[in-house]
C-alpha cells in the first residue's frame, strides 16, 4: 500500500473542506474554493480562495484587452477566416510600425497604430501585476524577491519593446506580436546587428540561462533525493546531525568539495534566473545604440579567432563589376 | 484512475507519433552530410537519401536529337518572318523547333505556337517564345558569370511544361480584411516563397524585379548612419529563404553564417549566387515583365503582372540545374560557347 513520504508522493493529503487561509488584515479573498485531484497530482490540491483586487482585476482586463488587438488584427490579416485563423496562428503577426512613422505615437491603425495600442494595454497589464505582486507579498508579511526577479524579467521586456526603439528613435526597431513572427524577429536582428553571439552580454545571459537550468537540475535532484529522509523540511532539519539537509550538504561536499547551505541555495537560484534576462537586456540595449556589428566589434577586441582559408579566395563583385547590391 | 492516465497518454503519443510522421517536412533518415568548409564553421550540406534520389530521377535529361549542319540553306531563305534565328541553317532551325516542342508543349505540339500558316504570329505564345529564345540566347552569351559554360537551354525551366513549375508573380499577400486593421506588409503568412517562415511573403519585386538593396549588415563595429532596419532585414532574409530552398542547399553553401557579410570568409558559390540575382533582375524587367500585354488574363498575377523567374524556376531544388549536365553543348542553335 502506497504511504505517505513526503510532497512528492502521490498519495494526496487533503481536508474535508478548503482551508480558506490565514486571516489578513484588509486582504478579502474570494469564499470560493475546491479540490482538484489532477491539479493534486503536481501540486496542492486545493484551488482557491483566491485575491484579486482592484490591481489584479485592472492587470486582466488590460491583458484581455491587448489579448483581443492582437487576436483580432491576427484574425483580420486572414480576412476573418476562421480556418485560416487556426492553420496559420503561428505565423500570424502584428507587426510594429514601418521605420518612416520614426517614433511617433500615433502612426495609422492600420501600419502599426494597433501594434502601440497593444504594446500600451500589455505593458500597463504586466506592471499592474507586477504591483499586485509586491502588494501581496508584502500583506503576507514577506519578502518582495518575487517581485524583484518579475522585473529583471520586465526589464527585458521593456528594453525590447520600448526604451531601446526610443533610443533608436523608431517603433520598427521592436518586436513583432506573434509566435514565429517573433522568432524570426529575433534571427534577423542577429543577422542585421552581424551575429549576437559576440555580444558580451549576451554571452554572460546565455550562462545564466544555461547556469539557472543547471542550477534547478542540481537543487532538484538534491532534494528528490533526500526526499526519503524528509529533506524537503529544510527548516527542521536544518541543525540536527545526520538529517537530510546534512547529507545533502555531505553529497555535495564530497562530490566537487563545495556545497551551498540550504539558504545559500536559494540565493544562487535567485541571482542567476535574475541576471539572465539582467544581462541580455543590456545586451539588447547596446545593439544598434552603441554597436552596429558584433562580429566586427568582436574582431577588434580580439574575441573572434580567424579560421584557416578552405577556399580560393573570395572578393565582393559589387567593388568590380559595379552591380547593385 | 492511474490505468486510465497511463492509457490516455500512451494513445496521446501514438497520436503526436503518427502525426509527426506525416507532417510535411518530415524527412526521412538517413542524412547524407557534406562538410565544404573548415571543421567547426557549420559549412556543410545536408540532403537525405531519399531526397536525393527523387531529385536525380527528376533531372535526368530529355531524349538526345540529332545534330544538324550549321551549313546549308538558311533559315531566313527557307522561312518567312524569322527574326531572332538568323544565324541558324534550315536544319538547325528545324532542330530547334522539334526540340523546343519536345521541352515546352510535348502534349500541344506545334499548334501551341503555330497556326497552319507558319509565319502566322497570331498566337501570343509564338511571341513569347521567341522572345525566350532571344533570352537564353543573352543568357548563355552574356550571363557566364552565373552559368558558365554548362548555359541554359528552354528545358532548364520549362521540363515539358509550357509554363515553367516554378515563376512568381508580385504578391499582395493574403486576403485581408483591410479598413483601419493592421496589413502588416505582407509579414506573417507561411509560403513556398518565404521558406514556410513569418518572413515577408514577396521578396522577389523588390529584390529580383527592383534593386533593392540586399545587404542589411552593418558594415562597421560602431554605428555610423542609420543602418538597415530590421523589416528589411527581413525581406533580405526572405530572398535568403528562397534561395536556400530552391537550391536545395543551407545558408553555409556560401556564406560562413558567423559573418554572412564577409565576403573573405565565403565560399566561392556566394559570387555566383550574386551574379545570378544580377541575371534574375535584368532577365525580369527586360524580358519577362515586359511580354505583360501579350499574356491572357489567365496567365497573369493577382496584380495583373506576367509570370517572373526566381531562382527556383531553374534550379528546381539542386544547387546546379540539371545536376550540371550541359545541354547546351549539344545545342550550339542557342547560344552561347558553343556558338562562339
Amino acid at each position: 500500500m502506497a504511504y505517505y513520504q513526503n510532497i512528492f508522493t502521490q498519495v494526496q493529503v487533503r481536508a474535508d473542506a478548503p482551508h480558506p487561509g490565514v486571516p489578513v488584515p484588509g486582504m478579502k479573498r474570494t469564499s470560493w474554493a475546491t479540490f482538484s485531484h489532477l491539479l493534486g497530482r503536481i501540486g496542492n490540491a486545493q484551488i482557491g480562495p483566491i485575491y484579486l483586487g482592484y490591481l489584479g482585476t485592472l492587470s486582466l482586463v488590460f491583458g484581455f484587452i491587448a489579448f483581443e488587438i492582437i487576436g483580432l488584427n491576427m484574425w483580420a490579416s486572414v480576412n476573418w477566416d476562421p480556418v485560416q485563423f487556426v492553420r496559420q496562428l503561428p505565423w500570424l503577426a502584428l507587426e510594429p510600425p514601418k521605420p518612416q512613422y520614426g517614433i511617433k505615437i500615433f502612426p495609422p491603425l492600420s501600419e502599426g497604430g494597433w501594434w502601440l495600442f497593444a504594446g500600451f494595454f500589455l505593458t500597463s497589464s504586466v506592471l499592474l501585476w507586477w504591483w499586485r505582486m509586491y502588494r501581496r507579498a508584502r500583506a503576507l508579511g514577506l519578502g518582495t524577491h518575487t517581485a524583484w526577479a518579475f522585473l529583471s524579467a520586465i526589464w527585458l521586456y521593456l528594453v525590447l519593446g520600448f526604451i531601446r526603439p526610443l533610443l533608436m528613435g523608431s517603433w520598427s526597431e521592436a518586436v513583432p506580436f506573434g509566435i514565429f513572427p517573433h522568432l524570426d524577429w529575433t534571427a534577423a536582428f542577429s543577422i542585421r546587428y552581424g551575429n549576437l553571439f559576440y555580444n558580451p552580454f549576451h554571452m554572460l545571459s546565455i550562462v545564466f540561462l544555461y547556469g539557472s537550468a543547471l542550477l534547478f537540475a542540481m537543487h532538484g535532484a538534491t532534494i528528490l533525493a533526500v526526499g526519503r529522509f524528509g529533506g524537503e523540511r529544510e527548516i527542521e532539519q536544518i541543525i540536527d546531525r545526520g538529517t537530510a539537509s546534512e547529507r545533502a550538504a555531505l553529497f555535495w561536499r564530497w562530490t566537487m568539495g563545495f556545497n551551498a547551505t540550504m539558504e545559500s541555495i536559494h540565493r544562487w537560484a535567485w541571482w542567476f534566473a535574475v541576471l539572465c534576462p539582467l544581462s541580455g537586456g543590456i545586451g539588447i540595449l547596446l545593439t544598434g545604440t552603441v554597436v552596429d556589428n558584433w562580429y566586427l566589434w568582436g574582431v577588434l577586441h580580439g574575441i573572434a579567432p580567424e579560421y584557416p582559408h578552405v577556399f580560393a579566395p573570395v572578393v565582393d563583385p559589387a567593388l568590380t563589376t559595379g552591380g547593385a547590391p | 484512475m492511474r490505468l486510465a492516465f497511463s492509457l490516455l497518454g500512451i494513445v496521446v503519443a501514438t497520436l503526436l507519433t503518427v502525426a509527426m510522421l506525416f507532417t510535411p517536412g518530415w524527412v526521412r533518415p538517413p542524412i547524407i552530410s557534406t562538410q565544404t568548409g573548415y571543421r567547426g564553421t557549420g559549412q556543410e550540406q545536408l540532403i537525405s537519401a531519399q531526397n536525393k534520389r527523387i531529385l536525380e530521377a527528376a533531372n535526368a535529361l530529355p531524349a538526345p536529337i540529332d545534330k544538324a549542319s550549321p551549313s546549308g540553306e538558311r533559315a531566313t531563305s527557307a522561312y518567312k518572318n524569322v527574326k531572332v534565328l538568323t544565324d541558324l541553317s534550315t536544319d538547325e532551325f528545324n532542330r530547334l523547333m522539334v526540340a523546343i516542342t519536345q521541352w515546352v508543349s510535348p502534349d500541344q505540339g506545334c499548334a501551341y505556337c503555330h497556326t497552319d500558316d507558319l509565319a502566322d504570329d497570331g498566337i501570343y505564345t509564338k511571341i513569347v517564345a521567341r522572345r525566350m529564345i532571344a533570352m537564353t540566347r543573352d543568357i548563355n552569351k552574356e550571363w557566364t558569370s552565373h552559368v558558365g559554360d554548362v548555359g541554359v537551354t528552354c528545358y532548364t525551366c520549362h521540363r515539358g511544361q509550357p509554363v515553367p513549375k516554378n515563376v512568381w508573380y508580385e504578391n499582395p499577400g493574403a486576403r485581408h480584411a483591410g479598413g483601419m486593421a493592421a496589413h502588416n506588409y505582407g509579414f506573417g503568412h507561411p509560403s513556398t516563397s518565404n521558406g514556410t517562415t513569418a518572413l515577408p511573403v514577396d521578396p522577389f519585386t523588390p529584390h529580383l524585379l527592383g534593386d533593392d538593396n540586399i545587404r542589411v549588415v552593418g558594415k562597421t563595429p560602431l554605428p555610423t548612419t542609420q543602418g538597415a532596419s530590421i523589416q528589411q532585414t527581413e525581406q533580405s532574409y526572405a530572398l535568403m529563404m528562397h534561395m536556400s530552398q530552391a537550391l536545395g542547399v543551407n545558408c553555409t553553401f556560401c556564406h560562413n553564417s558567423r559573418a554572412f557579410l564577409d565576403w573573405s570568409q565565403s565560399a566561392p558559390q556566394r559570387t555566383a549566387a550574386w551574379n545570378g540575382l544580377q541575371m534574375m533582375r535584368e532577365v525580369n524587367a527586360v524580358y519577362l515583365e515586359t511580354l505583360k500585354s501579350l499574356y491572357p488574363a489567365n496567365r497573369l498575377g493577382p496584380l495583373g503582372d506576367s509570370p517572373k523567374a526566381n531562382c527556383g524556376t531553374c534550379h528546381q531544388g539542386v544547387s546546379k540545374p540539371l545536376y550540371g549536365q550541359s545541354m547546351l553543348q549539344d545545342f550550339p542553335e542557342l547560344g552561347g560557347k558553343a556558338a562562339r
